[in-house]
């Protein structure tokens, strides 16, 4: 924006627009002249797919003698999978009397009574809707998770905390590790680490790690230098320093990382069990075969209520004064639910007794078949309009461009918006994609996602407005948007598949659902944050409420605006990955084709490794604008 | 940091094992942890039978579990994992027994000849053929639909949002055994292949093509309690020849009607005694299977119930399964 002032001023006097029109009109031309040539088709056995293929086959015949395997991929899944099972066997053999009774004094010790009582009753949940031993199998793949992504993060954390060099060497590592969609890496993964509880742990420790990395780092950087030089100046040693200065003080930051650790290894629930990790998400995958949203909701629920339990006891960690002690009281109050829980072990049935469930599955069904046959005029509406007016064209427009000319409007524009620098990175990333030969169907993933991203920002827009303007609206939307942040995406897909058909309209749908609730919370936040003094500047010179939002309270939230737009792009682009199982073709499907057909490993694998480029690329393009470096914080409650 | 702490993970691992290195099924480290949570299947042990996504599957793994738990006092566990995945599960043993398997020649060759973790236990009494399907009024009013050198003639049929100015060709679940992709470039139909995700997909398209008169061309397989309340037609491509399909790649025929047959892990063979005794013996009929598929789709039942009402009904069929 900032080169278009400079022209402008500078003697010819053209208007603001005359050069991004300008350029526009070029590449129109330069569109309808080369259209339909240089296009990448795409070609399902080209030579980059079928190496990769055969390299899994070869991975997979020496998994057994290749010493890489036998001295430490291997050993690694052993112990894993050895964790888990005593996890698992402990959880197990406490039984619901006893996993209630420690669930209650834990949260009594991390928060008092009301926590306790939180934990008990989510605890009791699980049971009540009929999921007990899911929940368990599920507590105990996210406990191993995040136990051993925390052994990891925090000392990686620590050392980033205190060297600027570390953190600059493990930074574009950890936004791979976000921006990948979660989906692309478990081919990969399982030819790795197999299938099973391990491999889960494993995958969902590589979506918990970063930000147990990223927070801890914080933490320790924002302890205060006055404190480390006096410990310095007194004679301790950098240990001494490290345990009795920085720990002590990051203490209630670090208790933040395991709260956002927890919640990233719960949402990572369904995507662990694709590769027979056992737990709640295997439910969903159930309802999802069997297009039955009865089954899936109760295992939803039961994912939101752990969540909700883990980040209550979590979040009472991150508020508690650093200052006091627990009392004996405490320890005592704790103690009896503990006590009373593994005393009634013995007495109580361990599976949680079956007249106590309630089963809605029938119910929810109807409910959902009800919606189906009455919206149907409706719905059909909304796909074919969106399908026929948005979708269609645009992607027709994508895929016969000449590959050149959508590398040189990307460059253009990503100059533009942020920078010479980010705009090379998007173009090596787009170049990248071309290597790699799977073109086509990346400028198809790219449609569906810059439609819903479209969608997503109107109606983040509209709610966010609203929000900000009326707080009795905000308040009646903020646990609607907790509880869709919270949700596993999965979830929404079937409602969606019901409504829309197998199509990518359904992909759609259900990644605004996923990317709505932080764009609403941002552009909220935005217009709120606008100073008193500006707004009322404004009002006292006669603004109507329509020039106040328009002219003011608007342009000066552009930066969180723009921020919202960026991350629904990450956002949404992992969901129409996701969409691949229900009709959004493309890079999605290919992924999902490569992990479950095995001919098709190379083309997943190539196609997992093409979403990850056409992220970063999508991020470097609109990331400019807001000027923060690593703008991702999903999931944060 | 990262580095030196698995290091240290891996001289800890070797340690316990005394240097033999690991292998995946754990069985080369002597003390190598097998999983408490049954992954060796005993006498009265965990059985685990994979779950795959259609529901014919499931009628007969619930069926085998129902009778395992209740008749021989195992513990069963049912997970979901798709086709060519539950084959791995074989060599980590996370699965014990593959209930309903179509096919898979390369599968077997690889895990039952060169890796040795998989054991044939015998067909399931099943025949199973896969195929193209059209609901039936469009057999009627279209002359010569069923022909596949007439599809192009028709395919403007078929358009739909997904398809663009193609036919669309619905699919099943990602998983599925698929030839739809060469067939189409071989026989050179003018249709693309639009994946539904599921079974529940197809089945609820192929009803509403044939209640609400819509046009559909779609993937399935027999046996299906489908079939006896919704009147579909197979759409005829080139026959079946022995061979035809040996390249995938170069498939430009029908597919043939397969033996269905179990499949279970090695490990599971020499240890799992009547268990496995009872999942060798395991064989019905398409009719059978498709009783209990139809109460558990239809009727409401969970699997468990649906097996439980069979196996009440049927005791002279089961109890031949049933080791002395």
């Amino acid at each position: 924006m900032s080169s278009t002032a400079v022209s402008a001023a500078s003697g010819l006097r053209l208007p603001r627009w005359a050069a991004p029109a300008g350029v526009a009109v070029v590449l129109a031309a330069a569109y309808v002249v080369f259209r339909g040539t240089a296009t990448l088709p795409h070609d399902d056995e080209a030579p980059q797919f079928l190496a990769v293929t055969e390299l899994r086959e070869w991975i997979d015949d020496h998994r057994n003698d290749n010493p890489l395997f036998l001295y430490f991929l291997n050993y690694i899944r052993l112990f894993v999978g050895a964790l888990h099972t005593l996890f698992q066997s402990v959880l197990h053999a406490l039984g619901w009397p006893g996993i209630t009774g420690v669930m209650g004094a834990l949260a009594w010790l991390a928060g008092g009574w009301r926590v306790a009582l939180v934990a008990v009753a989510g605890v009791s949940a699980f049971g009540v809707l009929g999921l007990w031993e899911s929940s368990v199998d599920t507590l105990a793949l996210v406990g191993v998770a995040v136990l051993l992504s925390l052994a990891i993060g925090v000392p990686v954390g620590v050392w980033a905390g205190l060297s600027a060099r570390a953190r600059r060497a493990v930074t574009p590592v950890l936004d791979v590790m976000q921006i990948m969609p979660t989906f692309a890496y478990l081919a990969p993964l399982a030819l790795f680490f197999h299938i099973g509880a391990p491999a889960g742990a494993i995958a969902t420790m590589i979506y918990a790690i970063p930000p147990a990395i990223r927070i801890t780092a914080l933490a320790v950087s924002e302890v205060s230098p006055t404190a480390v030089e006096a410990s310095a100046s007194l004679g301790a040693t950098r240990r001494q320093t490290l345990v009795k200065v920085y720990l002590p003080l990051a203490r209630s930051t670090m208790a933040l990382a395991v709260n956002q650790t927890i919640m990233m290894a719960l949402s990572m629930v369904v995507i662990a069990s694709l590769i027979s990790a056992p737990g709640l998400g295997g439910d969903i995958i159930r309802g999802l075969s069997r297009a039955q949203v009865g089954i899936m909701l109760p295992a939803g629920v039961a994912i939101v209520v752990m969540a909700v339990v883990l980040d209550r006891m979590t979040m009472a960690l991150v508020d508690r004064d650093p200052h006091t002690r627990l009392r004996r009281l405490d320890l005592l109050a704790a103690g009896v639910p503990a006590a009373a829980g593994v005393a009634l072990i013995p007495l109580l049935p361990r599976v949680w007794p079956e007249s106590l469930t309630i089963n809605v599955v029938a119910e929810v069904n109807q409910a959902v078949a009800w919606a189906e046959t009455n919206w149907y005029a409706v719905t059909t509406f909304a796909k074919d309009a969106t399908t026929y007016a948005l979708l269609n064209p645009l992607e027709s427009l994508l895929t016969s461009a000449p590959w050149w000319l959508v590398a040189l409007a990307v460059l253009t524009v990503a100059w533009r918006v942020s920078g010479p620098r980010r705009a090379l990175t998007a173009l090596a990333c787009l170049l990248g994609i071309a290597l790699l030969g799977v073109w086509e169907h990346t400028m198809q993933t790219m449609t569906t996602v810059a439609v819903a991203v479209l969608l997503t920002l109107t109606i983040g827009l509209v709610l966010g407005v609203a929000a900000a303007r009326s707080p009795r609206f905000s308040a009646v939307q903020r646990p609607l948007l907790d509880a869709a942040q919270t949700m596993p995406a999965f979830v929404y897909l079937l409602p969606a598949l019901a409504l829309f058909g197998t199509t990518r309209f359904t992909a759609i749908f259900a990644s605004v659902v996923y990317a709505v609730p932080p764009v609403v919370r941002l552009v909220e936040d935005g217009i709120r944050t606008v100073p008193a003094p500006v707004v009322e500047a404004a009002v006292s010179t006669g603004s109507t409420p329509g020039q106040l939002l328009w002219k003011v309270q608007l342009p000066m939230a552009r930066p969180a605006i723009l921020l919202a737009a960026n991350q629904g792009i990450v956002m949404t682009l992992a969901m129409v990955v996701i969409g691949g199982l229900v009709g959004a073709g493309a890079l999605g499907y290919d992924v999902v084709s490569g992990f479950s057909q095995r001919t098709d490993f190379g083309m997943g694998f190539v196609a997992g490794v093409a979403t990850v480029l056409l992220g970063i690329m999508l991020d470097r393009i609109t990331q400019g604008a807001d000027r923060r470096p690593s703008p991702r914080k999903r999931k944060v409650t | 940091m990262k580095i030196r702490l698995l290091a240290g993970l891996v001289a800890l691992g070797l340690a316990a094992t005394g240097c033999g290195g690991a292998t995946v099924d754990g069985t080369a480290g002597s003390s190598a942890p097998t999983g408490g949570a049954g992954a060796s299947a005993g006498p009265s042990g965990t059985v685990k039978i994979a779950i795959n996504p259609w529901v014919g599957y499931e009628a007969s793994a619930n069926v085998v579990a129902y009778l395992l738990e209740n008749e021989l006092g195992h513990d069963v566990e049912l997970p979901e994992i798709k086709e060519q995945l539950a084959w791995e599960g074989f060599e980590t043993g996370d699965v014990d027994v593959i209930i309903e398997n179509w096919g898979h020649p390369d599968l077997k060759k690889q895990f039952i000849e060169e890796k040795k973790v998989a054991v044939e236990a015998g067909s399931t009494g099943n025949k199973g053929v896969i195929g193209w399907y059209i609901p039936k009024w469009m057999a009627d009013e279209y002359p010569g639909i069923t022909d596949y050198r007439n599809l192009n003639k028709y395919a403007e049929l078929f358009r739909t949002s997904e398809s663009g100015d193609q036919g669309q060709l619905l699919f099943g679940d990602p998983s599925y055994v698929s030839n739809e992709d060469a067939l189409i470039r071989n026989l050179k139909l003018d249709y693309k292949v639009v994946v539904g995700g599921s079974e529940a997909a197809l089945i609820k398209s192929a009803q509403q093509a044939q209640e609400q008169r819509r046009p559909l061309l779609f993937y399935f397989w027999d046996p299906h309690w489908l079939f006896s309340e919704t009147e579909l037609v197979r759409v005829n491509l080139p026959p079946y020849t022995e061979g035809c399909d040996a390249d995938p790649k170069k498939v430009a025929c029908d597919y043939p009607e397969m033996d269905l047959d179990k499949i279970v892990s090695k490990r599971f063979a020499d240890t799992g005694g009547k268990a496995y005794e009872l999942v060798k013996n395991f064989s019905w009929t398409n009719e059978h299977q498709n009783a209990v598929a139809d109460d558990m789709t239809n009727g409401g039942m969970t699997g468990e119930e649906a097996a439980k009402k069979w196996v009440e009904a049927n005791p002279s069929v089961w109890q031949a399964w049933i080791p002395k």
